[in-house]
Order: C-alpha cells, then sequence, then structure tokens
C-alpha cells in the first residue's frame, strides 16, 4: 500500500491529464505519421496514468505492467523526435526502440537471475532519455528551431529522473524510498507534462 | 428555510444525479454533434429541460417500484424511499409527473424526438425494471438499450431523422452498459444475491461476466470511433478517443486476465468517465 493520494495530487494529476490530452487533440498537428502516433503514444499513457492514479490511487504503480508501459514513453517520445529531426537514424533508431522495448518486456516477463533485467531497464530508459535530453537542445545550439523547443530537453531530464526512479523502485533497487518518490510524483509528471507541451508548441 | 432545504435535498437524492448528469450528457452531445455551433437556444434548453425532467422522472419511479429490494441491501438501503424517509405514494406521483410532463414537452418540441424519449422511459421503467430485471439477468440488455435513447433522441432532434451515426452512438453507449453494469454487480455481489435480484455473476460466474464486460468494452469502443468518425471528428479528436478507448480495452482485458477487486473497481470509474470524456469530446468538437 502506498500513502494516500491527497486533493493537491490529484489537482496536479488532473491538469497532468489535461495538458496531454490538449496535445494528443492539438498539439502534434501537420506532423508525419510515425512522429503523431509516437507522441500519441507517450501523451497518451501521461494522460492514462494520470486517471489511473487518480482512480485507482498509487497502487496502481504495483503492478508488474508498470515498468513495461512507461518504458514506452521515453521511447516513443524519443522516436518522435528522431523521425522529425535526424533522417539518417530514423531506421536504426526505431530497430532500437522494437528491440529496447521486447528486451524489457521480455526481462520483466521471465524471471531472470542477477541484475541482467535492471541493466536492461536502464539502458533503454537511460538512451531514450538522453536522446529526449540532448536531441533538442543540439537542435537549438544549431539555430535549427526556436529557443523554446530546449524544453522538451527539460521534460527529458525529469522524465529520465522520474523515470529511473520508478523503475528502481519497481526492480527492488530503490534509489529513495517509495514514499519520497510518490510524494513528488505528481508534481514531477505535470512538470515534464508541461515542459513537453510548452516545448512542442515552439515547432 | 433550513427544512425545505432538507426536504429538497431528500427528494432531490431521489434523481441520482450523477446517472442524469450522465444521460442527459450524451443527450446533449447527441444533438451537438449535428446541430453546432447552436443557432437556436430555445431547442437546447427544451432538450435539456425535457430529457432532464423524463429521465429523473424514470429514475424516481425505478427507486419507487424497487424500494423492496433496496430496502435488502447495504449499499441502498439508506435511499430515502427504502429507508421510509418518504412516503411512496408521494414519489409515485413525482415520478409520474415529472416524466409526463418531460415526454409531453419533448413531443412538442419534436415528435419523433418525443416519441425517442417515451421509448426510453418506456424500456427503462415497464420492460426492465417492472417487468424484467426481477426475472433474468438479461434484463440488462433492456437497460442499455433505454440508456442508449437519449443520445439518439439529441441526434434525432438535431438532424430531424434517424441517421446511421445516431444508431451506432446509441450501441456505444449500449455496449458500454454492461462494462458499467456488470462490474457494479460483481462488487456488489452479496448484495444482489441478497435481495434476489438474478446479475451475470450470479447467473454465469464471475469468469463469463470478466469476458462479457471486456467483449462490450471493445464493442463500445468500436462504435464509439466508428461515431465518431461518421460525425467528421478530426484527426486530433479521433487520437484522443482512440487513447481513451485503448484504456479502457486495457482495463477489461486486466480483469480478464488478472481480476482483483482494484481492477474491477477501476474499471468501473473508468468506463463512467470514459463515456463522460467521450461525450465531451463531441461537445467540444462541434462547438
Amino acid at each position: 500500500m502506498g500513502p494516500k493520494m491527497s486533493a493537491l495530487d490529484r489537482i496536479l494529476l488532473l491538469a497532468t491529464g489535461v495538458l496531454a490530452a490538449f496535445q494528443i487533440i492539438v498539439g502534434i498537428d501537420n506532423l508525419s505519421a510515425l512522429p503523431i502516433w509516437a507522441y500519441t503514444t507517450a501523451f497518451g499513457i501521461l494522460l492514462l496514468a494520470g486517471i489511473l492514479l487518480i482512480i485507482i490511487g498509487f497502487d496502481v504503480l504495483d503492478s508488474p505492467a508498470v515498468v513495461v508501459v512507461s518504458t514506452l514513453i521515453p521511447l516513443s517520445l524519443s522516436l518522435g523526435l528522431v523521425w522529425e529531426h535526424i533522417p539518417a537514424w530514423q531506421v536504426p533508431y526505431l530497430i532500437f526502440v522494437a528491440i529496447g522495448f521486447l528486451a524489457v518486456a521480455f526481462s520483466r516477463a521471465i524471471p531472470i537471475p542477477g541484475k541482467l533485467s535492471t541493466f536492461v531497464l536502464a539502458l533503454v530508459h537511460g538512451i531514450a532519455g538522453l536522446v529526449i535530453f540532448l536531441l533538442p537542445l543540439g537542435l537549438v545550439i544549431q539555430g535549427k528551431v526556436p529557443a523554446g523547443f530546449a524544453l522538451v530537453g527539460v521534460g527529458g531530464a525529469l522524465i529520465g529522473l522520474g523515470g529511473l526512479l520508478l523503475a528502481f523502485l519497481k526492480a527492488g533497487r530503490p534509489v529513495l524510498s517509495r514514499e519520497k518518490i510518490l510524494t513528488v510524483l505528481p508534481g514531477l509528471l505535470l512538470l515534464m507534462t508541461a515542459a513537453f507541451v510548452g516545448g512542442f508548441a515552439f515547432i | 428555510m433550513k427544512s425545505l432545504l432538507a426536504k429538497l435535498r431528500l427528494y432531490g437524492s431521489l434523481i441520482k444525479s450523477l446517472q442524469t448528469g450522465l444521460l442527459l450528457g450524451t443527450g446533449l452531445a447527441g444533438y451537438m454533434s449535428a446541430s453546432c455551433p447552436i443557432t437556436h437556444w430555445t431547442t437546447l434548453l427544451g432538450l435539456i429541460g425535457s430529457l432532464f425532467l423524463a429521465i429523473s422522472g424514470s429514475t424516481i419511479l425505478n427507486m419507487w417500484y424497487d424500494r423492496d429490494i433496496d430496502s435488502q441491501m447495504d449499499r441502498t438501503r439508506k435511499r430515502p424511499l427504502a429507508a421510509g424517509k418518504i412516503n411512496p405514494l408521494v414519489a409515485l406521483q413525482l415520478g409520474l409527473v415529472l416524466s409526463l410532463v418531460g415526454v409531453a414537452w419533448a413531443v412538442s418540441i419534436n415528435v419523433l424526438y418525443g416519441l425517442i424519449v417515451f421509448a426510453g422511459l418506456f424500456f427503462d421503467v415497464v420492460v426492465y425494471t417492472i417487468w424484467l430485471k426481477r426475472r433474468t439477468c438479461w434484463s440488462i440488455l433492456w437497460g442499455g438499450i433505454s440508456g442508449g435513447m437519449p443520445i439518439l433522441a439529441g441526434r434525432a432532434l438535431s438532424t430531424g431523422g434517424l441517421d446511421w451515426v445516431g444508431i451506432v452512438l446509441s450501441l456505444a453507449v449500449l455496449f458500454w452498459i454492461p462494462t458499467h453494469i456488470m462490474t457494479f454487480s460483481m462488487k456488489y455481489h452479496e448484495d444482489y444475491k441478497a435481495a434476489g435480484v438474478p446479475t451475470f455473476p450470479s447467473s454465469y460466474g464471475f469468469s463469463l461476466t470478466r469476458a462479457a464486460v471486456a467483449i462490450s468494452s471493445i464493442v463500445a469502443a468500436l462504435s464509439m470511433g466508428i461515431a465518431a468518425y461518421g460525425i467528421g471528428m478530426t484527426w486530433g479528436y479521433l487520437r484522443m478517443l482512440v487513447v481513451l478507448s485503448a484504456g479502457l480495452l486495457t482495463l477489461a482485458v486486466s480483469s480478464l486476465m488478472k481480476p482483483s477487486e482494484r481492477v474491477n473497481f477501476g474499471l468501473f470509474k473508468y468506463a463512467s468517465l470514459y463515456m463522460l470524456t467521450s461525450m465531451l469530446l463531441m461537445v467540444m468538437y462541434g462547438a
């Protein structure tokens, strides 16, 4: 059992859901098909996470599926960014996303002794998180996109932080205590989503 | 003044505000799916008023008829009629008056619209509650048909006739209702059993009920998507519907694969939110 969800937590999660819904409906038009569906997946999971946390409470995080599904957020966001901005990496990165996701899913479904499953999780999250963090910053520095797009990188840093905290908690090797993570989670989710929505508004 | 407020609160609880609000929302969404931007405010206000009265009237009549079984169930025994706080004859009169005024108002706006509103009331009170609810668990089907009438009525009022979009919209509500009701009847299985009301879990077991919930969720989500496409909703709204439908299906399948009280409760709550949000999307798109 996790700590009881406060009214403020619910408000923060609701705001996260509203922002994610806004992004799905109006924020990602005028892109090609794959980035649109990649971003829809990422923001869709953020929206559903917000709703399910409000409805069921923090207990929903006890589901073993959380680790696998939460991996889809950085993977699909980074795939969308790569697909849009680095054409040469499109196919290799798509392959990495597919293999990375399957590796995380299988390492969670099949009991693997040792630290291999945690290593796989950290590797996949880490690479996807770094892409979301560094790619927008690189594009801003090169002057290819407006400076505000750097907010996506900020979102990437936050998602990397939140994702790793949750992933290691679920993997049984918590960096922070469960209570501390759950205390900051709603705020972190809102900040992260706001950073993404804000950043994408500049392109 | 204080006693008047208390009385209003007591009688207000007879109309199940959340359920009435949700059904009213579907009627409004059906209307706005074809009539936006709204140019006929009088028609819109008529729709809201007549539907509110008809739905409230049928809910009160249901409560009046079911007061004996409500008094046997923990969940419902505190309802004003079951607890003996309201005179049953007064409740019956109120339910009849609201129903009659609601239907008459609806007919005066548009005959087809009025007939559909009446059909919804008739299926709900006579077919579902009085005839079938205590005899067979399949009564839920008629409850579903009745629940699909407000959205069909709203659509018919705005288009001036019955079209395939309206029928698919009402099918979406019809197939959403088992998700809502069956998860509820699993949660309060013992209550229904004590009152002798046949439910899917008591007639066919929990596993089959969960399978029925999963299948009806899939059909409801598909119907909603097809109707949204038929309305001409833009890709952004359709993407949003896909996301919401994915959540509904995930919960329904989770409930089937790894049943638990938590997932069942989550599915019950999510199903309501799903319907409310879908209707809101239609209204927002129309506006």
